[in-house]
């Protein structure tokens, strides 16, 4: 996710500029990440600090000069250098007040830009492309410059990287509609030249903005008809000469009609860029729009509208975009995040939960009024914690780097204390789930470095923010497992909406070999079998004054009274003892309430062997008759499976160890169980459909009676 | 009171007429009101909006304006190109005259009621003059092209807004000269080759025009300048009628659509003294064309084709919570259309142009309460009579016996004797009438069928006796006080010694029939009795009035009695204080005298005379609840009224079964209840639905993306 932060006007622009041009060469980086070089097209060149939107500093050119290319910052020195009418070369400090008495160099040739780099020399191109460092230069202002490129052919873009301590000067150039791209290394000097090729009659690049990655320089290229390639460029490239470069289409933008003329570009991190010019759909119309596109995902992630149109201007510095735009230079803080789709899911997720958990069940008439406090309980907490939160929005952004630096060096309790007032305002944002990630992924980080340190209430809490996602951090599910926490196993299953089948298999298997003696110790949810505890209780209810029986066996069309009332009860009866103690009876329905799927299931499921297969069998088919027994289709209590989850179950069982129970002479009890009741089931269906013409005619009988002209009736008055 | 056979008959098919216009005289306090079929019914709104007078229609009168000059004169003039002044004692027209100028469409009456305008369809507008016994053709204002379909005075009476088709003219009465000529835009694209019909014109004493048209716009224009000052859009059919309140503050117009809507006369901001034209309220109660609409001081009052007047509440104007706060719907007539011969078990139903004889019919079965009897005689629709002349009938009745029907219009009175025996119905008509007898208000016959008491002009009753050969007049009763109100209920005693009548000065006199002299007055009460009878063991009267005061009155003892004065004192119950329409008829319980039966459209209910009368705070027993009490209880709890209602109020856990029957019981408006013999209850329904299925279908309006 990326998003866009409410942005703030750094300067206006000088007057007298155009539709066209913004009169603004350019903005490089300053002293640190908060200060700004900005060199106005005409004679000035100011130093902002951008935080408190501020000039610091401003230096102006003599009337009559013109300053040419973007002043930069000596990275080594501290030095400002400019250049001046093309070919005079300005170097200055901070303390200088007077730019006309600054020191003064005169070249021979004419300078396209000025590129400074954090550690090295600055490098120099000059407008036929030949390339000097600094220092290099200044030694002997007035060397000869050799011309690199032809004639007619222009310089377009430049940009330069470091790698391996050696500076690399990257640029395009255009000559009559075709465009080529120099990579110029310095010691040794060598140039490569490739060709990019043209994109159709009329199409030529616009933008383009290049990352270092790898060893492999990633140029983005945007082209007039809406469309960003990418090229990759490689540093040690095999063959000398002219070479083409392939590309590939990252992403076509919306251009509704025509052409995009003045748009920019810029690479942000993650795999996001940032587009000014080019609409976010094509319905937008003539405003101008500064999205965030992600190229992995084609999709926008965040625009917003540039009032007094743009100049296709935009540059990036340190998490902020600098913009112009109808007669101000905006700075607009941005935030990339990398996107998963985990993080969406777990949004979606939010919302279910909450409406599943805040219905109660009105079903169980004994626990309602309990249920009815919870739930005050419940709203009233989130009540408070909405008051809270326009303050805690403000302060979050700004805590959450501290939290996660915190949590990194302090004991298990001193953790609590950190992330207490974190979780404790639980604002609904993706902002926020975001950050519960980061920290999740921190702490399991340090879990697993340190197998001492084990934060389980801290674990537990964040998992009951319903926010963490498996995807967004993937080894929280098998810490649980691993550190034989079954408490936050089972909040995990409750709250994580994207559990892979694998893990699902692998709880089950660690529930289902677990010893009921060592879930004694641990403190497990026991909402879900709240009413399962005395097996002897009856749920017997009766919907509508009916009381189903279980069509039995013997209960066919042929006789169908008296139904043999001993078989029916012993099929109950055989299996009313709950196979598995409470605790893990509450962990298995958790399992069997979890959302999977069939096929990618079925492979895990072959991993159980067969006692623990048979076990939850057993287990499943109790579950079976206590909730068949009764006329409702689903457990009392709150998270108690419901009929269908428990004969999915079955049937997946059946299928993934049919073999092994056939063989299996402890599973025949309970096959034959099972075939008997399929038997039943199937029998009733059939019944049913013997009588559906009877049903049919019932439902076309007519309520109404026609009320006719005259009618005779009897009535009691007294 | 026992088990009763009901004989439910549906098959009464009473169809109101379309209301076309009305107009609001707040001097009276009375609403005058025409319909389609040319009748006028007038509803004093200070006496519980009572129906008090009907003029019967006549198939060659139509009407297409109504106005009131005074207090009580009225005219209406319609497309015969007539116009009519009613005699409101007589209740018949007093003159006609004809305006000469074609079809005419409209009428106003200026402030200082002097003088009348009427629009024709030759585009003329004809100035009457209004003089003390008629009115005078005096000039015609300058001729235009297009009929004249809307008239308004200013307040001044110096000009005259007249709607015509696309354009509204302005004249000066004086000059007789169009003074101002203001184009009216016609509808959206697409029917712009339609005219725009302007329906309506209102004259506001500020010199601004309202006017509304089939385009469904109402406008605003100044009438100086003839300037639009303000368009609203209401509708996107025809607006059909317009109203303005007696202070100019609000407009109400009604449309096509069924909708009503009110403009209000408001500043848009607190505090500032400008005010606008602002669209305020919309009302909704009719499914058609809104012919007729007008403003009282606390409601208002529409009308259209789908028969019903409906009075809405104004709730800012209503001060306190009192019957006015009620929204009303008069559909069926505070009289009632249907006679019964007990005996025989006869009905007759009356309608403006038939009258229809029905015999019911019968069961041989028994049944327990709630049942429903196989029908095993039908009921068989015996005579068709229908009336001779123009005018429409306005009273009508069949002896007890079955053996006499008798029924007038405001021309002719006629007397046909039945023969009816086993399935042989010979009828004749008894030709040689005493020369008294020219039209009557009301017809009753005696008890024993041997006299017909005609309630004639002048509040005059005549006594005819009856024979097979011949029908003589016996004597004339004429009220004592002098008054000359028409007489709308007559009720003999079952003995023959008394005849009561009531008129429409709320006087009731009681006359003597063996002395033939006048017996007394009952002490006149200031509300219109809408239903009276006299028992026939004790020879009280039983009076019910539009206010729903009921009053018994000893006629032998000329004073009110005990129970009547106790029922004074203590109040009726207040479920019956819901009562909102009159209540039309009264009878008695032939096997249990001390009960009573009264019903109005909505219920009916019995008061048992011997029974205390519940006291205010008890819990009213509806039919319900004493079924579910123990026998041994239910004296105790026994109150003095029983009712049968429309709805029971469901009070407390009532089984299901039960609230389907007593739902089920009566839920359609009731035209009639009485009892016949042995126990036989006869109630005449007349379900909504069929009078709404008989009307055309409304104008089509989008609903729901359909």
């Amino acid at each position: 996710m990326a998003e866009l932060y409410e942005g703030f006007t750094l300067c206006g622009l000088a007057a007298g500029q155009s539709r066209e041009n913004s009169g603004l060469l350019g903005i490089e980086p300053g002293r640190d990440t908060d200060h700004v070089i900005v060199t106005g097209a005409g004679r000035t060149v100011t130093v902002y600090k951008v935080s408190d939107q501020k000039p610091l500093g401003s230096w102006a050119a003599k009337q009559g000069q013109a300053v040419t290319c973007p002043a930069v910052r000596h990275g080594q020195t501290g030095e400002y250098v400019a250049v001046h009418d093309s070919k005079v070369l300005r170097i200055w400090r901070d303390e200088d007040i007077n730019f006309e008495k600054v020191f003064k160099a005169t070249l021979s040739a004419t300078v396209s830009r000025i590129h400074a780099l954090p550690s090295l020399e600055p490098l120099v191109l000059f407008q036929r492309g030949a390339v000097r460092q600094l220092d290099a230069l200044l030694a002997a202002p007035q060397q000869a410059v050799e011309e690199v490129l032809s004639e007619e052919e222009v310089i377009r873009w430049s940009s330069c990287f470091l790698e391996a301590e050696q500076p690399l000067l990257l640029f395009s150039t255009e000559k009559s509609g075709e465009c080529f791209l120099y990579l110029q290394k310095l010691n040794p000097n060598v140039l490569h030249k490739y060709n990019i090729g043209s994109e159709g009659k009329g199409v030529c690049p616009i933008g383009f903005t290049a990352t270092l990655e790898n060893k492999c320089i990633t140029l983005m290229c945007l082209y007039s008809n809406g469309c960003v390639y990418k090229l990759l460029v490689s540093l040690h490239p095999s063959a000398e000469g002219e070479q083409h470069l392939p590309k590939s289409l990252l992403l076509k933008l919306p251009v509704s009609e025509g052409v995009l003329r003045r748009a920019a570009i810029a690479s942000l991190e993650e795999g996001h860029i940032a587009i000014v010019g080019a609409p976010p759909s094509a319905s937008t119309g003539d405003r101008d729009f500064l999205c965030i596109w992600n190229t992995n995902f084609q999709t926008l992630q965040a625009s917003k509208e540039l009032p007094g149109g743009a100049y296709g201007q935009l540059w990036c510095n340190a998490g902020k975009l600098y913009v112009t735009h109808g007669k101000v230079l905006t700075v607009i803080p941005y935030r990339c995040e990398k996107s998963s789709l985990a993080a969406a899911l777990g949004k979606l997720k939010q919302t279910s939960t909450q409406e599943v958990t805040s219905s109660p069940s009105v079903l169980n008439w004994n626990s309602f009024p309990d249920e009815e406090a919870a739930l005050q309980q419940r709203t009233g907490m989130r009540t408070r914690s909405s008051k809270l939160n326009p303050k805690s929005q403000a302060t979050l952004t700004t805590s959450i780097n501290q939290v996660l630096e915190d949590i990194k060096g302090v004991s298990r309790e001193e953790v609590e204390e950190v992330l207490e007032p974190f979780l404790s305002c639980s604002p609904i944002s993706p902002q926020f789930q975001l950050d519960l990630a980061h920290i999740a992924v921190e702490l399991l980080k340090r879990c697993q470095a340190d197998p001492g340190f084990y934060p389980q209430s801290v674990l537990a809490r964040l998992a009951q923010t319903g926010r963490l996602s498996h995807s967004s951090c993937p080894g929280f599910l098998m810490l649980a497992l691993e550190k034989r926490d079954y408490f936050l196993a089972q909040l995990c299953l409750q709250h994580f909406p994207d559990i892979p089948e694998a893990v699902v298999c692998a709880f089950l298997k660690a529930f289902l070999s677990v010893v009921d003696a060592d879930l004694v110790q641990v403190s497990v949810d026991l909402e879900g079998v709240s009413l399962m505890d005395d097996p002897g209780q009856s749920l017997e209810g009766v919907q509508n004054g009916f009381s189903p029986v279980l069509l039995e066996e013997d209960s066919c069309d042929v006789q169908l009274t008296p139904p043999k009332l001993d078989q029916s009860s012993s099929w109950t009866d055989v299996s009313l003892t709950c196979p598995v103690g409470l605790k893990k009876s509450a962990l298995l329905n958790e399992i069997i309430r979890s959302s999977y799927s069939e096929s990618f299931l079925l492979p895990h499921l072959k991993d159980l062997s067969a006692q623990q297969v048979i076990l939850f069998l057993q287990y499943l088919q109790y579950l079976y008759v206590r909730s068949s027994g009764d006329v409702y289709t689903q457990l009392p209590g709150l998270r108690a499976p419901t009929i269908t989850q428990i004969m999915d179950w079955v049937s997946l069982l059946l299928d993934a160890h049919f073999a092994v129970l056939v063989m299996a002479p402890e599973a025949k009890g309970l096959l034959t169980q099972l075939h008997r009741f399929v038997r039943s089931q199937v029998r009733l269906y059939s019944e049913l459909g013997k009588i559906q013409g009877t049903l049919q005619e019932l439902g076309k009988i007519k309520k109404e009676q026609e009320i006719g002209l005259y009618s005779i009736e009897v009535i009691e008055l007294f | 009171m026992g088990e009763f056979k009901v004989h439910r008959v549906r098959f009464f098919d009473y169809m109101p007429s379309g209301i076309r216009c009305m107009a609001f005289n707040s001097k009276a306090d009375r609403l005058a009101l025409a319909r389609l079929n040319g009748s006028v019914e007038i509803f004093n709104f200070s006496n519980n909006y009572f129906q008090e007078k009907v003029i019967p229609g006549s198939d060659s009168r139509s009407i297409e304006a109504i106005c009131w000059v005074g207090c009580d004169r009225l005219f209406t003039a319609g497309l015969n190109g007539e116009v009519v002044e009613y005699d409101l004692e007589r209740l018949c027209p007093k003159y006609t005259l004809d305006a000469f100028g074609g079809p005419i469409w409209t009428a106003a009456c200026n402030s200082a009621e002097t003088h009348f305008a009427f629009g024709c369809e030759d585009g003329s507008v004809k100035l009457f003059e209004i003089l003390p016994d008629k009115i005078q053709f005096e000039r015609n204002l300058d001729r235009q092209k297009g009929r004249i379909l809307s008239l308004s005075w200013h307040k001044s009476g110096t000009l005259i807004a007249a709607g015509s088709l696309d354009v509204i003219r302005v004249f000066d009465v004086k000059s007789g000269h169009s003074v101002q000529r203001i184009l009216v835009d016609r509808g959206p694209a697409g029917t712009r080759n339609k005219d725009c019909v302007v329906w309506n014109v209102a004259f506001l004493s500020d010199y601004t025009i309202v006017s509304g048209d089939s385009a469904g716009k109402v406008q605003l224009w100044d009438a100086n300048k003839g300037t639009l000052i303000k368009t609203h859009l209401v509708s996107k059919w025809d607006v059909l009628s317009l109203s303005v309140s007696e202070n100019e503050d609000s407009i109400v117009a009604g449309t096509s659509e069924g909708t009503v809507i009110q403009f209000q006369l408001l500043s848009p901001t607190i505090g500032d003294a400008e005010t606008q034209w602002i669209r305020t309220r919309t009302f909704k109660h009719h499914t058609h064309d809104v012919r007729a609409v007008t403003e009282t001081k606390t409601a208002v009052v529409s009308g259209g084709l789908d028969t019903q007047l409906v009075i809405c509440p104004l709730m800012d104007k209503v001060e306190v919570k009192s019957s006015e706060s009620v929204l009303r719907k008069v559909i069926f007539p505070h009289r009632s259309l249907v006679s019964c011969a007990k005996k025989p078990s006869l009905l007759l139903f009356q309608f403006p142009d038939q009258l229809e004889l029905w015999r019911l019919g019968g069961t041989d079965t028994v049944g327990k309460p709630g049942e429903s009897l196989p029908v095993t005689r039908k009921p068989e629709k015996l005579l068709q009579l229908k009336r001779k002349g123009d005018d429409h009938i306005c009273c009508s009745t069949i002896s007890e016996c079955g053996h006499w029907i008798a029924y007038s219009t405001v021309s002719s009175i006629r007397l046909y004797q039945l023969q009816c025996d086993n399935n042989n119905i010979s009828i004749t008509k008894v030709s040689k009438l005493p020369k008294v007898l020219r039209s009557a208000h009301q017809l009753q016959f005696s008890a024993d069928s041997s006299k017909l008491f005609v309630a004639s002009e002048q509040a005059t009753i005549h006594v005819i006796s009856l024979s097979r050969s011949e029908c003589k007049h016996v004597h004339t009763f004429k009220p004592k006080s002098g008054s000359s109100a028409p007489v709308h209920l007559l009720a003999a005693s079952a003995d023959g010694q008394w005849l009561t009548s009531a008129n429409r000065h709320c006087e009731i006199n009681v006359y003597n029939l063996k002395k033939l002299t006048h017996h007394c007055m009952v002490p006149v009460y200031n509300s219109l009795p809408s239903a009276m009878a006299i028992h026939p063991e004790t020879s009280n009267l039983l009076m019910a009035h539009a206010d729903q005061q009921v009053f018994e009155f000893s006629i032998v003892d000329k004073q009110y009695t005990d129970w009547s004065r106790k029922l004074q004192k203590e109040g009726l119950h207040r479920c019956r204080s819901k009562w909102h329409t009159p209540i039309t008829h009264i009878t008695f319980n032939p096997s249990a005298s001390s009960q009573v039966m009264l019903h109005d459209t909505h219920m009916f209910c019995i008061i048992d005379q011997r029974l205390p009368l519940v006291d205010l705070q008890a819990q009213f027993y509806s039919q319900l609840t004493p079924k579910d009490m123990s026998e041994t209880d239910r004296p105790s709890k026994n109150n003095a009224f029983k009712m049968c209602k429309k709805y029971q109020i469901v009070l407390g856990s009532l089984t299901l079964i039960l609230t389907l029957y007593f739902t089920a019981l009566f839920p359609w408006p009731l035209l009639h209840v009485n009892l016949l013999e042995d126990d036989w209850l006869v109630v005449v329904e007349r379900p909504l639905i069929d009078i709404h299925s008989q009307l055309p279908a409304p104008v089509r309006q989008k609903k729901f993306g359909t």
